[in-house]
């Protein structure tokens, strides 16, 4: 293992295009700081997360996944997102049963207005997956050390900035 | 993901990223972005990638255009700003150039990445990462046609203040149908309640109720008074909207207004609602003279007879047989294309701030108690006078700020109390020749003749001490206190402590969302800041617009405002929903889930997850299949289809997993990740 000091996290988050996706332009509107280790995937719903693209995301090389959707009650959809914490218990445990730390898929509800909450949310989950390690989904999963293709590309080494 | 080698790629794909200024480039090395996307991503089809200044710009947009027709680009993405400020401009900037504007695709690196990190490579690696999610997603992207759906001509306008009175008007006068929706019996809001206006001190009453006339007897408005919006269905253009219109009691049909009921009337209550608690009305009730409609209410709660059984004096009185005790709450249902929002809002209640003293100390007074109080039509006749009803005073306290601009209750500023203030300190000498104190924070007199009238009342001799008001009390402890409310405050401009005695405290109490607010944004399916204001679409380019479809808002429920940023929101509201009556209907976003036949097994497990009830089941062929017209395009079932058979247009599985591929495609943190990753397999 290489040095955990070094060890930046990649985290995919998916959000809601009515509450967290607002949060995350709020955060930014109202430039408050936070780790650039998260991607964003807008979806139209928290509803429309497919677990697929939990364990997509985990096996492409994202250390963790955020998963955010409007607060119990407050769905745009009206009750999709009870649908999406379902399928995020569900996830969980199956994750937990396929060895992986559960905590590495997280749920928030984040609201339009919650900017705020969803940047402290982001920092205090790359602090989280920080301590935790990396992921190493094809050791851990697979358990051939094969890694998938792409992602071993000798020539994606030349991006270095 | 395809790996380079294999991959020819069929798409020609421009890629656009925005400095906007120094917005995005001073974080983001924008030129590095662009020109590791014409080389690291050519072999996905990225054919030409381009920086520019102001991507929005025309000389932005022309340039994409541009580039369209003479690289013959198949696909575009823009790195720029959240799509949700200018994903149209570009897409109908491919449009125009000939291109299908769904295959355009604007990542986010303002709101996403510049604005938020502050490490430039880092932020400049992100920015990569997100560009090249964008490349990959938009290459799953289908050419779509927006959904025409017609829009109904009638719009449903809550909440009959002056917002909505002013976005009724506006719309029954460009000659469409109006459906106004009122709580109270009576429409005029807040201001029908007000005695004059700041800054003009014109009379509420006299400019508000020839509009709540109109809006009475206007034949292209429908007024539904004492009625309450229970369920909203539908989406834009065709809302299915249920009211329920409470029980009158009286045959409006038959009421001649005339008032006899009311004076007959044995039962006595303090209205808490139009007289702030300062008055009384009867259990048969219209709220004010002026009221519109004129037709009374029974307040069943405290009518003698729903409550003892006996009484019907308004029956035996009323000479036209109006009275009706068997009426019941009645639910209406109503389709309109359109719904404006102007439920406004609620005053701060004064005793949350224990140490004010209202509640406790008589002769402390709300900003609206003071209203009624100096309004002529008021408990009264507009004398200022004290709580026991007499005595006039000979000092009085304005404090400002109550219950705002505190992070005890309300951070914000409430916009109005300034002005209020300065209107309540006029009218008090004026009336009494009182001396006057106004406790301040700081004076915002910011609108057209706004600080004249500030000059006016300083010249007139109100004194003004600026320091936020520590406590109100009766305990007396210096000679001249007896008998006196003691404001102790810092004079903070003196920088001493002071204590000052006056015959009455009126409490400038700021506003707040309306006590319901949340419960309303939910039933019409929109969102509420962290205050409880309704979120505009844009704070500044589309303020009375809502994220949802066919929902606008107007006056304070949007925010604090005075009456003529009121007066302009309802007016802006209904300028935009009669654009949109005009052209008859409306391009919705092709957002919407199918089934492929084939593919569906006749499990059913989408049938229930619809809230919608979208899909139906085909029992002969033993498939389901989506109505487009009530599907909302969530996307839930394309989720938990277990064969697969649902797709989502718009965000197809294809294209949230390659956009998952491309984010975590490189590694943009300097290759170390890679090297890890591959030792800790090695290892």
């Amino acid at each position: 293992m290489t040095d955990q000091e070094h060890f930046e996290p990649v985290i995919i988050g998916f959000t809601c295009n009515w509450c967290s996706y607002r949060a995350a332009d709020l955060a930014g509107t109202a430039r408050m700081k936070y780790p650039p280790n998260v991607r964003l995937i807008r979806l139209m719903c928290s509803g429309r997360l497919d677990p697929t693209f939990v364990l997509k995301a985990l096996s492409s090389g994202a250390d963790a996944v955020l998963i955010t959707g409007c607060h119990p009650g407050e769905c745009h959809y009206l009750e999709q997102n009870y649908k999406a914490l379902r399928r995020y218990l569900l996830l969980r445990r199956t994750l937990a049963q396929m060895g992986i730390e559960p905590q590495r898929v997280k749920l928030v509800w984040a609201s339009a207005a919650e900017g705020a909450r969803l940047a402290q949310e982001l920092t205090s989950l790359v602090e989280e997956i920080r301590a935790l390690g990396p992921l190493n989904w094809p050791a851990r999963v697979s358990g051939n050390g094969h890694l998938p293709q792409p992602e071993i590309q000798p020539e994606l080494e030349e991006v270095a900035a | 993901m395809t790996s380079p080698e294999n991959s020819s790629p069929t798409e020609r794909i421009g890629v656009y990223v925005c400095h906007c200024g120094t917005n995005i480039a001073g974080t983001v090395d924008v030129e590095d972005v662009a020109q590791w996307a014409a080389g690291r991503l050519k072999h996905r089809g990225v054919v030409i990638a381009r920086d520019y200044k102001f991507m929005c710009s025309s000389l932005g947009q022309e340039m994409i255009e541009k580039d369209i027709k003479e690289l013959g680009l198949t696909r575009v993405v823009v790195a720029a700003c959240s799509p949700h400020l200018h994903e149209q401009t570009f897409r109908t900037a491919c449009k125009r150039a000939g291109l299908n504007p769904y295959l355009c695709e604007l990542v986010s690196i303002r709101e996403q990445v510049s604005w938020v990190h502050t490490d430039k490579v880092a932020a400049t690696g992100k920015a990569k990462a997100v560009l090249s999610g964008g490349v990959e997603r938009v290459l799953h992207h289908e050419a779509l046609e927006p959904l025409r759906v017609p829009i109904h001509p009638a719009t449903l306008v809550v909440g009959g203040g002056i917002a909505g009175i002013q976005a009724a008007l506006e719309i029954a006068d460009g000659g469409f149908p109006v459906i106004m929706v009122e709580r109270e019996p009576s429409i005029g809001g807040h201001m029908a309640q007000f005695d004059k206006t700041f800054p003009t001190l014109d009379c509420a009453a006299c400019i508000l109720t020839p509009k709540m006339v109109s809006v009475g007897t206007h034949p292209n408005i429908t007024l539904l008074t004492y009625s309450e919006v229970t369920k909203v269905d539908g989406y834009v253009g065709n809302f299915t909207v249920t009211v329920r219109k409470k029980a009158r009691c009286v045959k409006t049909d038959l009421c001649t207004g005339c008032g006899v009921c009311q004076e007959k009337c044995p039962k006595k209550i303090i209205d808490e609602i139009y007289e702030a608690g300062l008055g009384y009305r009867k259990a048969i009730y219209v709220p004010f003279p002026q009221a519109v409609p004129k037709y009374p209410v029974i307040d069943r709660e405290n009518c003698t007879y729903f409550q003892k059984g006996t009484c019907k004096a308004c029956e035996k009185f009323c000479p036209t047989g109006a009275i009706d005790f068997n009426q019941e709450d009645e639910y209406i249902t109503l389709q309109v294309g359109n719904i404006i929002l102007a439920t406004g809002y609620d005053l701060f209640d004064p005793r949350r701030i224990p140490h004010y003293g209202y509640g406790r100390l008589a002769n402390v007074f709300t900003s609206l108690e003071f209203e009624r109080l100096s309004n002529a039509a008021g408990p009264t006749n507009g004398r200022i006078v004290l709580r026991d009803g007499v005595t006039v005073p000979k000092a009085v306290g304005v404090v400002h700020c109550v219950g705002s601009r505190d992070r005890n209750y309300n951070n914000y500023c409430s916009a109005i109390c300034c002005m209020q203030s300065l209107k309540f300190a006029h009218l008090v000498k004026e009336r009494t020749g009182a001396t006057v104190f106004n406790f301040y924070i700081d004076m915002r007199t910011a609108a057209k003749a706004y600080d004249e009238f500030y000059q006016r009342v300083l010249e007139e001799g109100t004194l003004f001490v600026r320091g936020r008001v520590a406590e109100v009390t009766d305990a007396a402890r210096l000679a001249g206190e007896e008998g006196k409310l003691i404001i102790q405050v810092e004079d903070t401009l003196a920088g001493k402590q002071r204590r000052i005695p006056v015959d009455m405290v009126i409490l400038s109490a700021g506003m707040q969302p309306r006590a319901d607010a949340k419960e309303a944004a939910k039933l019409f399916g929109i969102s509420c800041s962290a205050d409880g204001w309704y979120i505009e679409k844009h704070p500044k380019l589309d303020p009375v617009a809502t994220m949802t479809e066919g929902i606008f808002i107007a006056g304070c429920v949007q925010g604090p405002k005075d009456i003529p940023n009121t007066v302009v929101q309802g007016a802006a509201a209904a300028a935009r929903v009669l654009g949109r009556i005009q052209q008859k209907e409306i391009a919705l976003e092709p957002i919407r889930a199918s089934i492929i036949e084939a593919r569906c097994s006749g499990c059913r497990i989408c049938n229930n997850l619809c809230p919608f009830n979208a899909i139906l089941f085909h029992e002969d062929r033993m498939v389901s299949e989506v109505n487009p017209a009530l599907c909302q395009g969530c996307g839930t079932c394309v989720a938990a289809c277990p064969a697969g058979a649902i797709t989502g247009t718009g965000f197809s599985n294809e294209q949230v997993l390659s956009q998952i591929e491309g984010l975590l495609m490189l590694n943009l943190d300097g290759g170390r990740r890679v090297a890890e990753k591959a030792e800790a397999v090695l290892a």
